[in-house]
């Protein structure tokens, strides 16, 4: 049967997150996106002519705070996050696609 | 065949506000002691941290939509804009996409030939600025001091069709942005940033080929040299039969050159997509004329008024409505002065300004008082002291401050304006000089300079000029023989 999302697709969205993965993976995905993709298609039989977009699921709106700073965390306590640091820097690779 | 450009820009700029787009982080990474110290769960984008939007970010982003004339939109939502970049800790970018804050505006710009366009403006929306990020030989450094921090993007249809225009339309939102108080315009802190979009084609055609999108455009310069150069080098490609490829373009400030990011075309793949963390914006006509109602007098309207009521002339109101405070510092000047406000702009745009820039002043360091001014020119105005004594004086003023009337008096500089005085100076110069007042008279009519060089060094420059000229235009005509 033809997948709705192919491997080449699966490819693609593997290198926009940076995640490598093998031929075979990209197989099993490209199976696994398009029952997820399918199964939520069932979605276009409803009829929705008449229904807004909805861009949020709380039924909140204006969640606003006033323009005041507070004391942020220590530094300290933020770089034991990181895989790496230098000079209070945190220290990365360089980038895939970097000049 | 001759081409045309279209142009179309982008620009990115901060939000002058205490704290952080969606958390409550100190947003002046400018003044941060050290790396990563104004940083928190939300602007570092660690799991399960939750962002809530700035009031006060919100407000000015309404403010700058109504000040470049755009619709704003009751209701509005962010966005997620996803990429893969160690500048963005989150993995993605909140923005606006399809309901951005404000849209559908204008602005009025000059084309570098004296004509008047409009610029329409495709739409303002909030997002968020990213870490700083140093490039080391091996490996980058990361600094979260800025990520977070409320950045404007304001987007321009292709309606530019000459850099001239493209400089004058970023000059003038620059200058809007400084009049609102919501962005220091100041390009070498990198608080405001440019992008242009640009396409050739053959003069009278109206239609849009491919465009490139040259970014990093740091400087009003690197936006005029990058959009000439980049002009030119698509003219040469279809002069030559090729295609233009559309990429996105960086700008080498030291070599003048477009270099192709190509290596990131792929991932310009954003996969936008409702913020699901953030309810949407719903705002009241109350509210939005609130928020138009704190609308400054903006550039062009300065400008119109400076015409009218002062008659000054399109460019002499421009320069002083360039600056808010310039154009504040000469209304105060003018409300003091009993001189006309022509020899007040004359003054501001001559001394005044060489002495700022000559010091690497601006006019936001000026301690001078407008009144201290003003006295100094109408010290002038009414020939108490001549102009070059007038120029002594603001020297001493801006060096050392003081009263105007106490510098001319310390410095003897009062304008010898007593007639019989100026004539014994002027007949002394014409007896010891029988040879000049000869030749002169013989047809060497630029000797007369020099006559009247002779009256400044006697008196110092204090008489009159005019009492001198006219006194020494006829002690040369009775010498005639």
């Amino acid at each position: 049967m033809t997948q709705t999302i192919d491997t080449k697709t699966v490819k693609h969205v593997a290198f926009l997150v940076r995640l490598g993965i093998s031929e075979e993976e990209a197989q099993t995905f490209s199976g696994q996106f398009s029952s997820i993709i399918d199964y939520f298609n069932m979605l276009n039989e409803v009829d929705t002519e008449n229904v807004p977009p909805a861009s949020d699921i709380a039924n909140a709106e204006n969640v606003l705070r006033e323009d005041v700073v507070k004391p942020s965390m220590s530094r300290e306590e933020f770089l034991k996050n990181a895989p790496n640091s230098e000079r209070g820097y945190v220290k990365v690779p360089t980038v895939l696609g970097d000049e | 065949m001759k081409y045309e450009p279209v142009i179309g820009l982008e620009i990115h700029g901060e939000l002058l506000t205490n704290s952080k787009m969606f958390c409550s982080c100190s947003a002046d990474y400018g003044s941060a002691p050290e790396p990563n110290s104004n940083i928190c769960p939300v602007c570092t984008g660690l799991p399960g941290a939750m962002p809530v939007v700035n009031k006060k970010a919100t407000e000015l982003a309404a403010l700058v939509g109504l000040a470049l004339n755009c619709s704003i939109n009751k209701h509005n939502t962010f966005a997620r804009k996803n990429y893969y970049y160690p500048d963005l800790p989150k993995g993605y970018q909140i923005s606006q996409y399809e309901l951005p804050i404000a849209e559908k505006g204008f602005l009025e710009v000059n084309d570098g030939s004296e004509n008047q366009l409009n610029v329409r403006v495709r739409r303002v929306h909030i997002e968020e600025d990213t870490a700083k990020l140093a490039h080391e030989k091996n490996y980058a450094l990361v600094d979260f001091n800025r990520a977070g921090v409320p950045l404007l993007e304001i987007v321009s249809e292709p309606d530019i069709r000459t850099v001239e225009a493209a400089l004058d339309y970023a000059t003038k939102v620059r200058a809007i942005l400084r009049y609102l108080g919501v962005n220091s315009g100041d390009m070498e802190k990198g608080v405001l940033r440019f992008e242009a979009n640009i396409s050739v084609r053959p003069v009278g055609s109206d239609e849009f080929r491919t465009r490139t999108e040259i970014k990093n455009l740091n400087s009003f310069r690197a936006l005029v040299r990058a959009s000439q150069y980049e002009i030119e080098r698509q003219i040469k490609i279809y002069e030559e039969g090729g295609t233009v490829v559309q990429e996105t373009l960086g700008w080498d400030d030291a070599r003048e050159v477009t270099t192709s990011q190509r290596s990131k075309e792929e991932a310009h793949d954003y996969r936008y997509f409702p913020e699901p963390d953030l309810p949407p914006l719903q705002l009241s006509d109350a509210w939005i004329e609130s928020i138009r109602s704190q609308l400054p007098e903006l550039p062009e309207a300065k400008t119109a008024r400076f015409i009218s009521d002062f008659g000054l002339t399109p460019s002499e109101a421009r320069f002083l409505t360039s600056e808010r405070t310039l154009a504040d510092y000469f209304e105060n000047v003018v409300a003091k002065s009993k001189s006309p406000a022509k020899t007040i702009h004359s003054w501001i745009a001559g001394e005044f300004m060489r002495y700022l820039n000559d010091s690497g002043l601006s006019i936001d360091d000026v301690t001078l008082a407008p009144e201290t001014l003003a006295k100094l020119i109408d010290m002038v105005t009414d020939k108490t002291i001549g102009a070059s004594a007038g120029k002594t004086v603001l020297t001493e003023l801006f060096k050392n401050g003081g009263d105007p009337a106490q510098i001319v008096k310390e410095k003897n500089l009062l304008q010898m304006t007593d007639v019989n005085a100026i004539q014994e100076i002027v007949t002394k110069i014409l007896n010891d000089n029988p040879k000049e007042v000869d030749e002169y008279n013989a047809g060497k009519e630029t000797l007369f300079q020099w006559f009247m060089g002779q009256v400044a060094r006697t008196t110092k420059g204090k008489a009159d000029p005019n009492v001198a000229k006219e006194l020494m235009v006829k002690g040369l005509e009775e010498r005639k023989k």
